[in-house]
């Protein structure tokens, strides 16, 4: 009598530590953030004493120059990266879908091999491929263009979005594709008229990553892209790093803060799709 | 149920491999696939032999690769003493960041699985730094924090530490704020792991709990058992993932992996020796002994897996 009595009292009791203790810990994992832009509205001095994060005067100065810290102004490097990430997500979505509906729905000669093949792309450390394809765009003379960053994604060579479609296009009913056939429709007919509206869902998930992986991604554009007027927002961050060093942490702050915001917009616009790419097939975050 | 319908599709199969729509879907699929395949050719197939003959070669871009057999692997193994201080920064932060993550990963999904309020909130709070950990700006601030003045040391200063040194600056420390930096990003395994719970029957607890399993019992005997494929989804990724790494420490060391190669990753050296050296020969061999060495923790985990991932298909 007397278990039954207790053990929903201690169980809420327990219920509540842990409820404190998850809250605290998701205040500490944010807590580096919400700090960066505090202290992107203090002044110098004020970054390095100051441990809280209410500014003791609110001080948009940073931003003001910060923005205009590298000579060219940072809606420059915003604008560039939007282009290039808008133009990879356009990229991918055409080039993976059109792959994904011959691997899911046609039949062609050798096409489980071909599939095999590019199954085996996908988990391929990019580094192989690195160097020869920099000496294929110098050749070209595409370096110090986006061509480098964008053309790739024509070519759908993120295979991991020709399988998440494929995934997609295989939960398609084929009776739909079936009745179509029927009345006449051939297979580019059926890819546009019934595949690709119903593959909605997967292309938004593929969206959303393309953008989030290529505004963060570093390496390729550091590789390919040298003139300031060119660069992107992960380029223009590290050459004010470079040119202030020690000396300006606040505009620094200020501009990294700025960076962040796109990728915040879309985590809370698309947090349900984020989450269910990553659970359902470990895309990266 | 489904036994007609499949039968239905077979033979309709059987039918249109005669049909003479079967050779215009041939072309229709291969039409499709035409970016495809002019991106496996041209930029993944292609590029992997030529840097698989690079390898093999003296080539610093503006000239032409000369033969020079297997010179870069001999100097690389015998005489680079970076490529194996790279070798081992790189081993210790996949090492050490790999399974702290995925510990920090799945106590906090298995908490927030206890059905409390507010849990998409936490998931979220949770999940954020993963999503902005890959940035350049996140590296840009933990330069700051990990730095000699940054917010690191004015907090130890004020509990009483005296003059404690930079992190980033000092090669005992460089590398384990990275490590830290990576192992804040356990949102995205804890989201794959929040999913592998909802999979375990709530009946299995129930039953459990009515034989007097305890919670920790029931941990080790049901909810590990059962998540230990979702374990291993996880650890695969995340390593070939932690392998990988760059941003973190290009920013934070300025591009150079010091102070004295404490966090040149083996990405970073590999970048070095191709886009600041031009020794683009032998970057070839170094990304190639990186595929191997990616391959080789992949397949031992693979082998691995028998002994300790349980799949519910019964014998396997």
């Amino acid at each position: 009598m007397t278990a039954t009595t207790t053990a929903p009292a201690s169980r809420r009791g327990r219920r509540i530590v842990l409820q404190v203790v998850i809250g605290l810990g998701a205040l500490a994992m944010v807590y580096p953030i919400v700090w960066m832009f505090a202290a992107s509205l203090k002044d110098d001095s004020a970054i390095f004493s100051e441990v809280g994060l209410i500014p003791s005067a609110f001080d948009l100065a940073n931003y003001v120059e910060g923005w205009n810290g590298l000579g060219e102004p940072f809606s420059t490097f915003f604008l560039n990266s939007f282009l290039i990430a808008g133009l990879a997500v356009c990229g991918n979505l055409i080039s993976c879908s059109m792959a994904a509906y011959a691997f899911a729905r046609l039949r062609f000669w050798a096409s489980a091999f071909w599939f095999a093949v590019m199954l085996g792309t996908i988990m391929l450390p990019y580094h192989v491929t690195l160097i020869p394809q920099y000496t294929l765009f110098f050749e070209l003379g595409w370096v110090n263009t986006y061509l480098p960053l964008i053309v790739p994604k024509l070519l759908a060579t993120d295979a991991f979005f020709i399988f998440l479609f494929v995934q997609f296009i295989r939960g398609i009913p084929r009776e739909l594709d079936q009745a179509a056939k029927i009345d006449g429709a051939g297979p580019g007919r059926i890819f546009l008229l019934i595949v690709l509206p119903l593959l909605r869902p997967a292309l938004v998930t593929g969206a959303i990553f393309t953008f989030l992986w290529t505004y963060n991604d570093f390496l390729s554009q550091l590789i390919y892209i040298s003139e300031r007027r060119l660069y992107t927002i992960p380029l223009a961050l590290r050459a004010f790093l470079d040119s202030s060093g020690h000396s300006a942490w606040g505009p620094m702050f200020a501009m990294s803060t700025l960076s962040l915001v796109p990728l915040i917009v879309i985590f809370i616009l698309f947090q349900r799709q984020i989450v269910e790419g990553i659970a359902t097939s470990g895309l990266k975050g | 149920m489904t036994g007609p319908a499949q039968a239905g599709r077979e033979v309709s199969r059987r039918r249109s491999r005669s049909a003479p729509g079967a050779r215009s879907e041939n072309r229709w699929g291969y039409l499709f696939l035409t970016p495809w395949f002019i991106g496996l050719v041209v930029l993944t197939a292609g590029p992997m032999l030529v840097s698989l003959y690079y390898s093999f070669t003296d080539f610093a871009l503006l000239s032409e690769p000369s033969w020079i057999g297997t010179a870069n692997y001999e100097r690389m193994f015998t005489e680079d003493h970076r490529f194996w201080g790279s070798l081992g920064v790189t081993l210790r932060y996949v090492l050490i960041a790999v399974p702290l993550q995925l510990a920090f990963a799945l106590l906090v999904a298995v908490a927030l699985n206890r059905g409390l309020r507010g849990l998409s909130v936490y998931r979220a709070l949770y999940y954020l730094p993963s999503l902005l950990a890959g940035s350049v700006a996140i590296a840009v601030l933990w330069r700051q924090v990990f730095g000699r003045e940054g917010i690191v040391n004015v907090v130890l200063q004020f509990v009483g530490v005296s003059d404690p040194p930079s992190w980033i600056a000092e090669p005992d420390y460089a590398l384990y704020t990275l490590i830290l930096l990576r192992v804040w990003e356990f949102g995205s395994p804890m989201v794959i792991f929040l999913a592998g719970l909802r999979q375990i029957p709530a009946e299995l607890y129930e039953a459990s709990a009515i034989d007097g399993a305890g919670k920790v019992a029931q941990f080790f005997r049901i909810t590990l058992p059962l998540l230990t494929p979702v374990v291993f989804l996880n650890v695969i990724l995340q390593l070939i993932g932690a392998f990988q790494a760059f941003n973190s420490a290009y920013i934070i060391s300025g591009g150079t992996g010091g102070p004295l190669d404490s966090t040149l990753f083996y990405t970073l050296y590999l970048y070095l020796e191709a886009f600041t050296n031009f020794r683009m020969g032998y970057a070839s061999a170094l990304a190639w002994v990186l595929v191997v060495i990616i391959a080789i923790f992949t397949a031992l985990n693979f082998l691995a897996s028998k002994y300790w991932v349980h799949y519910d298909d019964g014998d396997r």
